[in-house]
């Protein structure tokens, strides 16, 4: 008996699964947005970031949490395609800081955010694991057929910029995966599972040596513009425009370019 | 008192389900449909998980006879080994399946070593990522038909004469038969809608790994029109899939 139940639970599970699976996509429902009390009191400060800033965005976070006693900053990092998607849908967030001016279209076109403004440019550079296996020196070695090779998926500032610096090179490169955000592709390499990726230089810096950056030229012609805006419905209101105050300032600009980013006005 | 819970469960369960139903794209559905790469994501979905399910079948019924036939020590222990795909989040499922046949991992550095065969970023990497997390559903299922067959059959045949495999083929296999169709239908509907398992361990590339959830996935973040439209697909296949299980599962005593 207790074998026949578990077969008939065997069954109604997976089904149940499959349908909640199912219906996860598409509805368009705005959730509520409970993150923090609007105005006094213990705050806190959500931050939609795209998964390039990840280290430094955390370190800068920390700084705002000790320059403003009892606030909270919480973190969603992913590609920023799919965050802009989120925000879009009603997710609860009061800042967002996009990997690319078309992805933060997306939340501006929605009249969810102000005048966003760009705090950081970042460049693509080749990443090879450490051995570099496929003895890849430029950008031309990836269109050999043997070198396996990962991109970001084209709908993510990643991709999108990889597209632009291979287009520019007139390199064409079949990749084995296109993956869905930058930190996924990096990770490819530091498993050794591809040979090379096109990602930005600061996930090769932020990789700490499991990972060699290569330059290439055609990269200038497809640097990343980094914005960032308060989203209109911010729930943490003032503590949110204090966040991207620390972003834009110049503690903001020193951790970022200790991490490889490059500051707006150069170029 | 009950009653109330009772509907707003239903609800809560069939809601979501309408709202796929009530946002799709009517007009232009035939449309999207027909495009490339969704044809392209379907015949991979469907391609994929078909022989996934025959590798489970190849391996799962054995596996599944050996749990509920042959008493041997640590029996408990391999059947709880051999469930815990089933609860372990599919994307661990894929990190594990990258570090052991990846080309770094235990077996696949001496599989591309041995017979330069890399697993990873492959459709064969799609198949094994399948039957990696549906397997446990077939096996859990035949265990359960060979538990609940009369074991009398076949030791009537072994008594006359009939060897292991030929018990197995002519008595067993015969008895049990509904019980491994039912496990293959939810093997197969489990496989199809991989996801975690299978963008961790075969990645994305329209025509070779992009499966049709890696496209909703993936269409959600421009186009959420076609991800509409590809989880509706997803939506009529499980429906279906319900439906040919009906018999089984609702008039089960």
């Amino acid at each position: 008996m207790a074998v026949r139940r578990l077969s008939r639970w065997a069954i109604a599970l997976p089904v149940a699964l499959a349908l909640a699976g199912l219906s996860g996509c598409g509805s368009g429902e705005p959730a509520a947005s409970t993150t923090s009390a609007s105005a006094g009191g213990a705050k806190e400060v959500t931050v939609f970031a795209a998964a390039s800033l990840t280290g430094t965005f955390t370190e800068l976070g920390k700084a705002f949490e000790a320059a403003h006693p009892g606030t909270t900053v919480r973190f969603n990092f992913g590609s920023s395609a799919t965050l802009a998607q989120q925000i879009v849908q009603g997710a609860p967030a009061d800042v967002f800081a996009a990997a690319s001016p078309a992805t933060m279209k997306t939340v501006t076109d929605a009249a969810l955010a102000g005048s966003p403004a760009t705090f950081v440019r970042n460049k693509l550079q080749i990443a090879v694991p450490a051995d570099n296996p496929a003895k890849v020196a430029e950008l031309e070695d990836l269109t050999d057929a043997k070198v396996k090779v990962a991109l970001c998926a084209e709908q993510v500032p990643c991709g999108a910029a990889a597209v632009k610096a291979l287009d520019a090179a007139g390199a064409k490169v079949t990749p084995v995966t296109l993956e869905q955000d930058v930190k996924a592709t990096l990770t490819k390499v530091e498993l050794g599972e591809v040979d090379a990726a096109l990602v930005y230089k600061t996930d090769v810096i932020a990789s700490a040596g499991k990972v060699t950056g290569i330059d290439f030229p055609e990269a200038d012609r497809a640097i990343n513009d980094y914005p960032i805006a308060t989203l209109a419905k911010a729930p943490a209101g003032e503590a949110a425009r204090r966040f991207v105050d620390l972003v834009l300032s110049q503690q903001g600009k020193d951790v970022l370019t200790r991490a490889g980013f490059e500051a707006p006005d150069q170029r | 008192m009950l009653v109330l819970p009772a509907v707003a469960g239903l609800v809560f369960l069939v809601l979501p389900l309408a709202g796929l139903l009530i946002r799709a794209p009517w007009p232009t559905l035939l449309e999207r449909l027909a495009e490339p790469q969704v044809l392209e994501a379907l015949r991979l979905s469907l391609v994929c998980a078909s022989v996934a399910t025959a590798v489970c079948l190849l391996l799962g019924v054995p596996l599944a006879w050996l749990l509920a036939r042959v008493d041997f020590p640590g029996r408990r222990l391999v059947r709880a080994l051999v469930t815990v795909p089933l609860v372990l989040p599919p994307v661990v499922g894929g990190v594990a399946l990258l570090l052991v046949l990846g080309r770094r991992g235990l077996v696949g550095q001496w599989l591309e070593a041995t017979f330069g065969i890399t697993l990873p970023f492959t459709t064969a990497g799609v198949i094994i990522a399948e039957a990696f997390v549906a397997m446990p559903f077939l096996v859990i299922s035949v265990e359960g038909a060979l538990r609940g067959a009369d074991q009398r059959f076949e030791e009537a045949a072994a008594t006359l004469g009939a060897s292991r495999w030929t018990v197995f083929r002519r008595v067993t296999l015969p008895m049990i038969m509904p019980g491994v169709v039912a496990g293959a239908v939810l093997c197969w509907a489990r496989a199809l809608g991989e996801f975690g398992a299978t963008i961790t361990f075969a990645g994305n590339f329209p025509g070779t790994t992009r499966t049709m959830p890696l496209a909703v996935y993936l269409a959600l973040e421009t186009e959420p029109e076609a991800a509409i439209v590809l989880s509706l697909v997803l939506l009529a296949v499980s429906v279906i899939i319900l439906a040919s299980l009906r018999d089984r599962w609702v008039s089960s005593p």
